[in-house]
């Protein structure tokens, strides 16, 4: 369940670094307040409530039928709450001024939903009138060029692979210029590079101060770009940065690798004021033989682990290695959605 | 009002541009009209000089009634694939998230449907009069020319034409599978045929005042079915295959059906 490697770590902080926190007094983008779905008798979204800040990059991760695409189509509206309320790009969600709200958003089915028989541009240029965009051609023509697909502008978009298709996709939803846009499962069968390809044009939507509402399986992409994440499971289970979630859920601990497995670990690890508690990661090499690894439980990693390595290096083992052990974005969804998932199967 | 229009005319200009491009729909639009121009040509071109007037007038009727079924069918088909066909190929979803409404996108398929299919009806009936005129013989071509269903043919080809536009359209909003649409859709422009049948064959006399009651008839049903098509048209079946939850004891309100 612990997810304790360095190289994950040193990409999270790259992608980490670039991000840019919601501040507190920005004014939301979307605020959701007990929304409720039910079809047929069977609740999709139960008393769901959460908002989301402008400029965010907002995370909407759960299982399959967890209500994640039902809660997008309200935000988006196109279907009707049956509880509950919204608020997108300030306007509440109804009947009365669905087509301001229209007019604001951008939605990204998992499927492209391109006109196969028609090419990129012209397909950009249709939704241009649809949203009575004045200089279409001209827009249509920087959405291309932001998601790199100039050059394949005039090509039927029913020969594009499906990675170009997603672009083109995208490019459709930047004609508008929305000030919040919906990703449905934006990299959904999706080789890794045409997925990095869309994790650089979210990354790029970021920059544009543009609000994105993220739903996805991938647990490390949601890692990589939200902000904030939420994990749906018909309610929500949690919501939060995903720093903060690992805290709430997981201990903070070290993990450290010695040569030769420690004679008095208890000693060593016992005795630091900074180390509440310790254990062998794995069954314990007799004392004086093989590597050995052990997981100290801290609450403050730097603080402890400087105080290790000094205990450590004075009980004379070689130190092979010492690192915080993180938990991933996997290991809180596994936490919270993972057993009842398991249960249903 | 601007806006509308030209919302409208964005779904007229794709939808055009998609017939164009797709030999399926262009090869069906072409041999149909074909096949219904053939058979009542040939039958006409081959009356006998001397055939009893009996035989001439049934040949007639039925050459006259035949090429009217290219403004049913033919509209029919292409109206069944418009909404459930998009909805198939995930496109329906993207334009349902613009600001278009749905009396925009309606009037946008209808007419893109109905300006192929009108202008097909009467090239086909053209056609048809002109080889009758230049190929058959005097009597043969001068009972053509003076076939009081001509007149009424030409009046109830764009009436023809909608009510099978709306009928499919209708259906197409409501079904979830392509096939069906279709032969629900084709079944659902009968009705208004039987009646055209009816005169076509002088089972009923078509005099001035008959064809235009009953095209003051059909073009109000027309428009009946324009509202009740509209009606149809909900973003949340089209979307999840069902209408509106409800909560026992909660209101449920419509979302973006303007």
């Amino acid at each position: 369940m612990t997810g304790d490697s360095a190289v994950d770590e040193g990409l999270g902080e790259t992608a980490t670094a670039s991000r840019m926190p919601p501040a507190q007094d920005v004014p939301a983008a979307i605020e959701v307040s007990h929304l409720t779905k039910v079809f047929g008798g069977r609740a999709a979204v139960s008393d769901v409530s959460f908002s989301v800040a402008g400029g965010e990059v907002f995370g909407f991760l759960g299982p399959n039928g967890a209500g994640k695409t039902t809660t997008v189509r309200i935000l988006a509206t196109l279907i009707s709450p049956t509880a509950g309320s919204a608020v997108v790009a300030g306007i509440p969600v109804g009947p009365d001024r669905a087509a301001e709200i229209r007019q604001r958003i951008a939605v990204m089915p998992e499927s492209p939903g391109l006109y196969q028989r028609l090419t990129v541009t012209e397909n950009l240029e249709y939704f241009a009138r649809l949203y009575g965009l004045p200089r279409r051609q001209a827009r249509t023509a920087e959405a291309l060029a932001a998601v790199g697909l100039a050059d394949r502008a005039h090509d039927l978009a029913g020969s594009l692979s499906k990675g170009l298709r997603q672009r083109a996709a995208l490019a459709r939803s930047l004609l508008n210029e929305p000030e919040v846009m919906f990703l449905d499962e934006p990299t959904s069968g999706l080789d890794p590079v045409a997925a990095h390809e869309v994790h650089g044009l979210i990354a790029g939507l970021r920059d544009r101060g543009v609000t994105v509402f993220l739903t996805t399986h991938r647990l490390e992409e949601a890692e990589r770009l939200c902000d904030r994440v939420a994990i749906m499971s018909t309610s929500l289970r949690t919501i939060g940065r995903p720093d903060d979630l690992r805290r709430e859920l997981f201990t903070t601990s070290l993990g450290v690798t010695v040569a030769v497995a420690l004679r008095e670990p208890g000693r060593v690890f016992g005795e630091l004021p900074a180390v509440q508690g310790w254990k062998a990661a794995s069954t314990p090499a007799p004392p004086g033989s093989g590597p050995a690894d052990y997981v100290l439980t801290v609450s403050d990693v730097a603080q402890a682990a400087p105080a290790v390595t000094r205990a450590l290096v004075a009980a004379g083992a070689d130190v092979l290695s010492i690192a915080e052990s993180r938990h991933t974005l996997e290991d809180v969804y596994l936490e919270l959605v993972g057993d009842e998932q398991g249960g249903a199967r | 009002m601007s806006a509308s229009i030209a919302r409208a005319g964005a779904v007229i200009g794709k939808e055009l541009a998609e017939f164009r491009r797709n030999r399926l729909i262009v090869t069906t639009a072409t041999v149909l009209p074909v096949v219904f121009l053939i058979g009542p040509t040939a039958s006409i071109l081959n009356i006998k000089a001397g055939a009893p007037s009996t035989t001439l007038d049934t040949r007639v009727d039925y050459s006259l009634f035949l090429p009217l079924l290219v403004s049913v069918f033919v509209p029919s088909i292409m109206s069944a694939y418009s909404v459930v066909g998009e909805r198939e190929q995930g496109t329906l979803e993207p334009v349902l998230t613009t600001p278009i409404t749905r009396a925009e996108l309606l009037t946008g398929k209808a007419a893109a449907i109905f300006m192929p299919a009108a202008a097909l009806g009467y090239l086909i009936f053209g056609v048809f009069v002109a080889i009758t005129q230049l190929a058959a013989s005097p009597l043969v071509a001068a009972a053509v020319r003076h076939a009081p269903q001509l007149p009424a043919a030409l009046v109830f080809i764009p009436l023809l034409a909608a009510w099978a536009i709306w009928a499919g359209l209708a259906i197409s909003a409501r079904v979830s599978d392509t096939r069906v649409a279709q032969q629900l859709s084709t079944l659902g422009s009968l009705p208004p045929v039987a009646l055209a049948a009816l005169m076509q064959f002088k089972v009923i006399s078509p005099t001035f005042g008959l064809v235009a009651a009953l095209a003051g008839g059909l073009l109000a049903v027309d428009c009946a079915a324009c509202l009740v098509v509209a009606r149809l048209f909900d973003r949340e079946r089209l979307i999840t295959g069902t209408g509106p939850g409800r909560l026992i004891g909660k209101e449920t309100h419509s979302v973006g059906n303007a």
